[in-house]
């Protein structure tokens, strides 16, 4: 069947607004008799308040100010494990720990009363690694500081080590990232005692959101509203944190009567909201003679912060990608997600796949290198196919080819050539080149039973005009979502795009088609557009107001003749698991995600040995990913992610002191600039997925898997030395090649 | 409390004359976006890193946020809603959606702005005058790819629209 | 933004004049603000010090560059963009128009200026190994007239300067020495834009005879301030033979303070310190 939109570059529908300035993103956004609000904040990471202070200078009277005590409901933020407070209530878990809200209309005077405040904090002994935390140095959290564990067993690793041809172990680390979206966050609520509390702000999951302030404020659903506003970036972090400042200005607003608006300033934003989970991961894989993968012992363990957040899912994620896509008969994977007293870590695309497949990837280079081989031939050794299973035990249900998908990378990249041309120049060159590359997947839309448990409900309202809306709760961050659902609507009805309008995620007026994560928005949400679109076709052809083969025009015609006569035209889809997919959460098996995109990642970089630095030369990104469903934008997705990839392996670094991050500038956490990335070259397969719109998977989160171990196996081909952790700095390979020369 | 120290003063904004009395430090991003209701210039740091409040002053792409409000008297500013109404920056401006250089869209006011003054100057740039050209402008969404193409097949056709 | 804005005063004195009965009337009170973009961060940060500052940006005494036969004088305002515009600066200066270049972005080089770099005194910043290798003196001016002092001598530690508190960075001079010099400039940084360095390396030798006839060699971040290395220069003025390379680097490890911080370390601020030495010998 051809397709008259999918796979077409539209134009991004707002993108016109966006060009000129007019688009408006929260802080653009003002009410007459608006407060600004700021929050104030724990000095130490770890201890008790004994007081707070308040600067008799400042004329406290004109401000509104809430404790915990002045929380109606619940003093938590309603998550997943709930045990991260609203606000501080006492104890002290981290560093950058809310305890006190100011509002005030002068958004200068707020910030002389925040200095204003000063609390007396007893200081208790507080965690800050891995190490520390599992030997209870301090039991921090719960009875043992451990959010979360997981086991995964395959096989029967223990017996495969006496059969092995040769052991290889590796110990990895990766550190924490900030998203870093170029628009802080904030929010802004407004609370009248009737009707209740309406939020609008910069988020991801508007009923994340919702969900949050019910139990906070005392509210039943119908008086809590959640508007979502233009969204500058967001890319994990935008996911759950933005609740607290939700709740925040909240409460605020109850208590001042007035609208309040909390916009975070860049230091504060990278200080206190969410980062990447640093992780340490430790391998040791047992290989044949002939470089057969016998069995792999992973353990995997990321540092989740002062509160659970999404620590488990995260985790959960990491854990099912670790061992990665290969066939390998005896897996063990034990993860942990340990406390420490560092302000919470959170969701960041990849969302603990980026952690687990840098060390799987970094792994496989060194376990070919120590069996004299090619790593590209010790991967084709070793690629799943269909009908292979997986480390989770999923067997894989759908064509995979990833030795077609390297073929392909290396052609691109001149991946042999180079190697071979490097391995010459080297030897008198002052600046060393290398190629390397990875091969992973990414698991498309929400684990194991997670969408089923979800059922993500979407509609679609057409009006007389024939105008199409969609309303759902998933957001435009800038990946595509208002574009993309267009087509899919435009392409199911056989009408223009310009009659399909994607409604501003409001709570009051979309149903939950889930949070806009997990790389789940096009794959999932978008073919519930498309079910629920057609079941406006449905609906209109049963009624005997369209006949196949219709034009647009009588597409707008047939809404209009049905509304006047029945009122509203409307069709709804929601989640239903495609057939045969199980997955069994106690043994922490089966099928884990319903389909996945898979890809080959080369980079080339060259090294200069006077001065460590590294940089991208060229990196290519190949992927197999269903269906493109828009050129532009899934490119774009890749090219983003890509640059993302190559900050967290090369530039980004958060420095920390007593459990705080001190580099929390835009002058001092490095990320790329234009100056510092090569064109970054992405290239698509498409074998389409039966259940995805259009045969689309999802895309979102996979480009940032593969540029780190794909870099660090480049500078290990380069000066001949492997690195072991990333941001893979000057200094870290300094420390490397000295390590190397002992 | 007082009121603090202020000052009258005049220059003009996207070829429109504007007084404004306020604090001599106050930052001309922030004149901008709450006095004269200018939000289209955005704030991504306050530190004068990204470039998401860049506007022209004189001429010269500067940083807003860096700039106290008494060091534009007499100046003239353009800020990207003035760019809008500009026919040829408009060629850049539909470039950009055209080439998928905009995604979230925070960085591009500024990002458009810089390139605006790029192309004033160099006319044809190459991919690495861009780099470094735009190198104070952060974008965290598109990897700048597609930016760089935007920018390239906008001066491709300001040169055919010259050359008419 | 944090800082409280009525806790300061800003006022733009007509002229220099003006500007110096402020600062002589009040020693201490006033002092110069210039492009900002250094003090408008610690602004925004709310932690800028000083309280009260007189806006010199319009003022022509500090502006224009002028060339005679034996100098070229930079008035103090001249920004990073307009030293890089300067054909004459380009071809007899590289090394400060390389530095201006790789001073943050376009953006920041219209409004930062040499002046105002200099009075910030960051042991960091970029310009200052340019002018220690090029003789640069200043002309610090008030109310009482004008005295000129090697730039050498202007930082006696850190964030500390030989200058009055009436007293302005007007003028930076720098010789014209008519010889052929083979000039060398690296900044190591975080990434290759927008970065405060690591290492800062400028070098310029005349060479004669197969022989050093004249070196010179400055490191920025390396110590706590801007550093002419003397005692590198005058080894390698005397050495020769296969060592001298190697010799001059542990002379220049010996004559440098790095720190740890959390941009780098000091052992690798060392190390490449010294490899940017070799590079710039081997070019010899």
């Amino acid at each position: 069947m051809t397709q008259r939109l999918i796979g077409s570059s539209l134009p991004r529908t707002e993108g016109h607004s966006k060009v000129t300035g007019q688009a408006r993103y929260v802080d653009d956004i003002s009410f007459p008799d608006m407060l600004h609000g700021v929050t104030v904040r724990s000095t130490v990471a770890r201890g008790r308040i004994r007081k707070i202070h308040f600067d008799p200078a400042i004329p406290w009277d004109e401000f509104t100010i809430v404790k915990a005590s002045d929380i109606p409901g619940r003093n938590r933020i309603a998550l997943i494990a709930d045990d991260q407070p609203c606000l501080a209530d006492g104890i002290i878990n981290h560093a950058e720990e809310p305890v006190l809200l100011l509002a005030h209309a002068d958004k200068q005077l707020l910030e002389e009363a925040r200095r204003a405040v000063t609390l007396e904090v007893d200081p208790l002994p507080a965690i800050f690694d891995i190490d520390d935390a599992l030997a209870k140095k301090e039991i921090i959290w719960g009875s043992d500081n451990i959010f979360k564990t997981f086991l995964v067993e395959k096989g029967d690793v223990d017996s495969a080590w006496a059969e092995a041809y040769a052991i290889v172990e590796g110990e990895y680390h990766t550190g924490a990232q900030e998203q870093l979206y170029i628009e802080p966050q904030g929010m802004i609520a407004q609370y009248n005692p009737e009707t209740g509390i309406t939020v609008w702000g910069s988020m991801q999951c508007p009923y994340y959101v919702h969900k949050a302030l019910m139990p906070l404020l005392n509210l039943p659903p119908e008086k809590v509203r959640v508007i979502q506003t233009e969204t500058g970036g967001a890319f994990g972090g935008k996911e759950e944190y933005p609740s607290i400042i939700a709740c925040h200005a909240a409460l605020l607003a109850r208590k001042g009567g007035k609208p309040v608006k909390i916009i975070y300033d860049r230091s504060e934003d990278m200080a206190a909201t969410t980062k990447r989970h640093p992780s340490r991961t430790r391998h040791r894989t047992a290989v044949t003679r002939d470089g057969k993968l016998l069995a792999m012992d992973i353990e995997f363990i990321v540092d989740g912060g002062a509160y659970t957040t999404l620590s488990t899912v995260v985790l959960s994620r990491g854990t099912i990608h670790a061992g990665g896509p290969y066939a390998c008969p005896n897996v063990r994977i034990r993860s942990k997600a340990v406390a420490t007293n560092h302000p919470p870590h959170g969701a960041f695309r990849g969302f603990g796949a980026p952690q687990s497949i840098f060390a799987l990837e970094c792994q496989m280079d060194r376990v070919a290198q120590q069996l004299n081989m090619p790593p590209d031939e010790f991967r084709r050794r070793n690629f799943v196919h269909e009908g292979d299973t997986l480390a989770v035990s999923q067997v894989v249900r759908e064509p995979v080819n990833l030795e077609q998908l390297m073929n392909r990378a290396f052609e691109l990249s001149e991946y042999r050539i180079k190697r071979e041309r490097f391995a010459r120049e080297n030897q008198t060159s002052p600046v060393k080149r290398g190629i390397g590359f990875a091969t992973f997947m990414h698991g498309a839309g929400f684990t194991g039973s997670g969408e089923r448990s979800m059922g993500s409900i979407l509609a679609v309202e057409a009006t007389k005009e024939g105008v199409v809306r969609v309303l759902a709760s998933s957001t435009e961050m800038g990946q595509g979502t208002n574009t993309v659902f267009s087509q899919i609507a435009a392409e199911a009805l056989g009408i223009g795009i310009d009659s399909v309008e994607v409604v501003t995620p409001d709570t009051s007026v979309v149903p939950n088609s889930g949070p806009t994560v997990a790389s789940r928005t096009c794959m999932i949400v978008g073919k519930l557009v498309e079910s629920a679109c057609l079941q406006i076709r449905e609906t209109l052809m049963l009624s005997g107001l369209l006949r196949s083969g219709y034009s647009a025009q009588q597409f707008k015609s047939a809404c209009r003749q049905y509304i006047e006569r029945h009122g509203t035209l409307r069709g709804q889809s929601q989640y239903a698991t495609p057939p045969g997919i199980y997955w069994d959460d106690d043994k922490y098996q089966g099928d884990a995600y319903a389909t996945y995109a898979w890809a080959v990642y080369v980079a080339e970089v060259s090294v200069d040995t006077r001065t460590w630095e590294t940089r991208v030369e060229d990196f290519v990104a190949v992927q197999e990913v269903g269906r493109v469903i828009n050129p532009v934008l899934a490119a774009g997705q890749i090219e983003g992610g890509v640059a993302q990839g190559i900050g967290y392996a090369l530039y980004e670094e958060v420095a920390w002191r007593e459990g705080r991050m001190i580099n929390n500038q835009m002058t001092n956490y490095i990320m790329p600039t234009s100056a510092d990335l090569p064109r970054i070259r992405v290239y698509f397969e498409e074998i389409p997925y039966k259940h995805g719109p259009g045969g689309a998977k999802g895309i979102g989160e996979l480009p940032i898997d593969g540029p780190a171990p794909a870099i660090v196996n480049a500078i290990h081909n380069a000066i001949g030395v492997p690195v072991d952790r990333i941001p893979a700095t000057p200094e870290v390979l300094m420390q490397a090649m000295e390590g190397a020369l002992v | 409390m007082s009121e603090g120290q202020r000052a009258t003063i005049r220059f003009s904004v996207n070829e429109r004359p504007e007084s404004v009395t306020a604090h001599p430090l106050r930052r001309l991003l922030d004149v901008l976006r709450e006095d004269l209701h200018l939000t289209g210039t955005k704030e991504g740091c306050g530190e004068g890193e990204c470039g998401a409040c860049a506007v022209l002053l004189d001429g010269e792409v500067v940083n807003s946020c860096l700039i106290p409000i008494l060091q534009v008297q007499d100046a003239r500013v353009v800020t990207i809603e003035g760019l809008a109404q500009n026919d040829k920056a408009r060629l850049l401006q539909e470039s950009f959606i055209q080439c998928g250089g905009a995604q979230c869209g925070i960085c591009t006011p500024g990002m458009i702005v810089a390139s605006w003054n790029l192309l004033e100057r160099n006319p044809l740039p190459t991919d690495k005058d861009l780099r470094n050209a735009l190198s104070g402008n952060l974008c965290r969404c598109t990897g700048y790819t597609r930016i760089f193409d935007a920018i390239k097949t906008a001066s491709g056709k300001l040169a055919q629209a010259a050359a008419k | 933004m944090r800082s409280y804005l009525p806790r300061y005063e800003m006022q733009a004195p007509r002229d220099l004049a003006e500007a110096f009965e402020l600062m002589a009337a009040q020693p201490g009170e006033w002092k110069p603000f210039a492009g900002g973009t250094d003090l408008m961060v610690l602004l925004e940060q709310g932690k800028l010090a000083h309280r009260k500052f007189l806006s010199v940006t319009h003022i022509a005494e500090l502006h224009g560059i002028e060339i005679s036969s034996s100098h070229v004088a930079i008035g103090a305002l001249n920004t990073y963009s307009q030293l890089q515009r300067n054909s004459m600066l380009r071809d007899e200066f590289p090394l400060l128009c390389q530095a201006a270049r790789e001073t943050g972005s376009i953006a920041n080089q219209n409004r930062g200026t040499l002046g105002g770099n200099i009075a910030n005194a960051s042991p960091a910043a970029d310009s200052p190994p340019a002018l220690l290798v090029y003789d640069a003196e200043l002309e610090l001016t008030s109310k009482r007239g004008a005295r000129w002092i090697p730039y050498a001598r202007f930082h006696t530690g850190y964030k500390q300067m030989d200058m009055a508190p009436e007293e302005i960075i007007s003028r930076i001079r720098l010789p014209r020495s008519g010889k052929q010099w083979k000039q060398y400039y690296r900044k190591v940084g975080t990434r290759r834009a927008q970065a405060i360095s690591k290492v800062c390396f400028a070098g310029a030798a005349e060479i004669g005879d197969g022989k050093i006839r004249d070196i010179r060699v400055a490191l920025g971040s390396v110590a706590p301030t801007v550093l002419r290395c003397v005692k590198t220069e005058a080894l390698l003025l005397k050495s020769t033979g296969p060592s001298r390379i190697k010799d001059a680097q542990e002379q220049l490890a010996a004559e440098m303070s790095p720190v740890d911080d959390f941009r780098s370390n000091a052992r690798y601020r060392t190390w490449v310190a010294q490899n940017l030495l070799a590079e710039f010998l081997l070019q010899l």
